[in-house]
């Protein structure tokens, strides 16, 4: 992201409260044009509201929304250039696919023709050629969903906000349409702002992530950066699994105050025995989930710890229950969580 | 839930003595109606249209039909109108007094009719007559006015429940003005509503009479208010029957209308 261009997106001090609580607690932000940014956090980490207040659905208690450098805080959302897909679609009813689509043109008054057309093309780009003349309720929930965002895209805006578009699909259906929303933004060269709290679809879809808690950014970088370097444990434990350790552990293991996190997939797990160096440990539970087999392993020096192993050998897993292992890994993967950060994920 | 076969029987027992004792007594008036005797011997041996043909013929029950008609209309439109501000007012904004307002609009409609009447009554005499508005078709619009909002309120408030905003947002998002929302989004959305709430504010309107007795100035004849005045009159007897037969007839069709366009909301908000 360079700083000379105008950013697509700029929130300034953005706060918004409801009734005494405070759901956005101060954001600063600046989102680039083209760029495909996620917000990503559980529910209630005020990530909604911050994309209702950029299309304009919340007015912010304090702070600015800035669009391509204009101030747009207080206007209304038809007076700005975004436009939204909402998680329950919210699609006309009472129209067909096609009039869904041409609406946006039509209140702004695009002659007729020219908006059959582009309303045409716009079904096509999301492989709904065809079924124009349908109502909403005769299209399953993959097919709304592409309906909900022809509907947005036909628009051409520069931003298109996406709120957890993907929440109501099957898992197949939903991986699927991560890779065309990707192939979607990347063709249109549209600023995506996507709200989710499945990490996954963060991780894989981004440029860049923000991690929510509390109303706050927790912390902001590309995916890897976010799963790699978490910023604080609340970070580590939510973005992928993550063995934080803390307090007295993590003085024996790592001789010095603080609190440290580890990756399960970045563990190395032999059988007693088999290595002399390494932390020891017991086995408490093996969970075989396919392609990767899970080890919850209790510490000689305290705390528990999930390692990830591929499962290489026919799914033998690697020890059994209550067999003694000694755990190992690289320097370079222990990540040292800045010490403001009080919780401690693995007491 | 599983009831005993006893139990079962005797409910069914009791709701189809309940139905006869309802709707026994209004198929007798349909059938005495088309009865050919004057005393209106049971069974009935002749069965004649006679008493319709005296019936439209009849010009004080024409004119009670008319004015029942334009009462009904008035009373259903000022309800589209009132009632349909105050159920977006209370559904959509948040203001003081938003739950004090809602109860005042509902409780015209527990009221009894004859205190609703008193009470419009005296209002007439001492203020309305002195500003120069004296009772008359207007004074009865008024009063059926008064409890018609209450269903069209309850009709449009129920929808605006049920469709929730995000349409509206939705529209808004795409670039609609206000204005245009309205026009291609809600109103479509609360069209079946207000055309249900204002059949039965109609057919509310069209067979009351309490309010009307003490709303109605001189000359102003409602059906049901020609109906009582002519019930103890034997000459008329045949043509009562016919017009209680019409009333019956003006007032179960937009009910049933309703309950088709608006689903169970509709007759929810008749309670």
């Amino acid at each position: 992201m360079t700083d000379t261009s105008t950013p697509a997106i700029r929130l300034t001090g953005l706060r918004k409260s409801f009734g005494g609580v405070e759901a956005v607690a101060g954001i600063d932000l600046e989102i680039a044009d083209g760029e495909f940014f996620s917000m990503l956090g559980p529910s209630g980490s005020g990530k909604t509201t911050v994309l209702r207040m950029i299309a304009g659905f919340e007015l912010p208690t304090a702070g600015t929304v800035e669009l391509g450098g204009r101030d747009v805080t207080r206007l209304a959302p038809f007076e700005r250039d975004v436009n939204t897909v909402f998680q329950d679609y919210a699609l006309f009813p009472h129209l067909t696919v096609m009039e869904n689509v041409e609406y946006g043109l039509k209140v702004r008054r695009v002659p007729r023709r020219e908006r059959r057309v582009r309303a045409e093309e716009a079904l096509a780009k999301v492989r709904l050629a065809g079924f124009g003349d349908r109502k909403p309720a005769e299209m399953s929930g993959g097919q709304r969903q592409r309906v909900a965002l022809a509907r947005a895209l036909v628009n051409q805006p520069k931003v298109l906000l996406l709120d957890e578009p993907l929440g109501a699909l099957d898992r197949k259906l939903r991986e699927q349409m991560q890779v065309e929303l990707k192939a979607i933004q990347r063709e249109a060269g549209i600023t995506f702002v996507f709200v989710t709290h499945d990490q996954d679809e963060a991780l894989t879809m981004s440029d860049r992530v923000a991690v929510f808690e509390h109303g706050r950014i927790a912390q902001v970088g590309k995916p890897e950066a976010v799963y790699e370097k978490p910023a604080s444990s609340f970070v580590a434990g939510f973005v992928g699994t993550s063995n934080v350790f803390s307090g007295d552990t993590a003085k024996a293991l790592f001789h010095r105050e603080g609190a440290f996190s580890v990756r399960p997939e970045k563990i190395l797990l032999t059988a007693d025995g088999e290595a002399e160096a390494g932390t020891p440990g017991t086995v408490a539970e093996v969970i075989y989930a396919g392609p990767v087999t899970r080890y919850v392993v209790d510490l000689d020096a305290g705390g528990r710890v999930v390692v990830v192993a591929q499962n290489r050998h026919n799914g033998a897993p690697l020890a059994a229950r209550a067999q003694r292992v000694r755990l190992s890994w690289l320097d370079d993967h222990v990540v040292e969580i800045p010490p403001n950060d009080k919780e401690t994920a693995n007491a | 839930m599983t009831l005993s076969p006893a139990a079962r029987w005797s409910l069914r027992i009791a709701m189809g003595l309940g139905l006869v004792f309802i709707y026994v007594p209004l198929l007798l008036v349909l059938v005495n109606s088309f009865n050919g005797d004057r005393t209106f011997a049971w069974p009935p041996d002749d069965l004649t249209t006679r008493w319709w043909a005296a019936a439209w013929a009849n010009e004080g029950a024409r004119q009670a039909l008319l004015t029942s008609v334009k009462a009904g209309l008035g009373a259903t439109a000022i309800a589209l109108v009132l009632g349909t501000m105050v159920s977006f007012a209370v559904q959509r904004f948040a203001f003081f007094g938003r739950d004090t307002v809602s109860l005042l609009i509902i409780l015209p409609i527990a009221l009894p009719g004859i205190v609703t009447g008193i009470a419009l009554d005296s209002a007439w005499r001492s203020v309305m007559g002195d500003l120069g508005i004296g009772k008359g078709m207007f004074s009865v619009i008024v009063g059926h006015a008064t409890f018609c909002v209450v269903i069209v309120y309850n009709n449009v408030l129920a929808r605006l429940r049920r469709t929730g905003t995000s349409l509206e947002d939705a529209s808004a998002d795409l670039g609609a003005s206000p204005w245009q929302t309205f026009r291609f989004i809600t109103f479509p959305m609360i069209r079946t509503a207000l055309l249900a709430g204002g059949l039965l504010a109609f057919a509310l309107s069209f067979d009351e009479i309490i309010v009307t007795t003490f709303t109605a100035g001189p000359g102003v004849t409602t059906l049901p208010i020609w109906i009582f005045n002519n019930l103890f009159r034997p000459n008329q007897a045949p043509i009562v029957n016919v017009v209680a037969a019409v009333l019956i007839v003006l007032s179960v069709i937009p009910v049933w209308l309703a309950q088709r366009l608006a689903g169970p909301e509709a007759g929810a908000s008749r309670t």
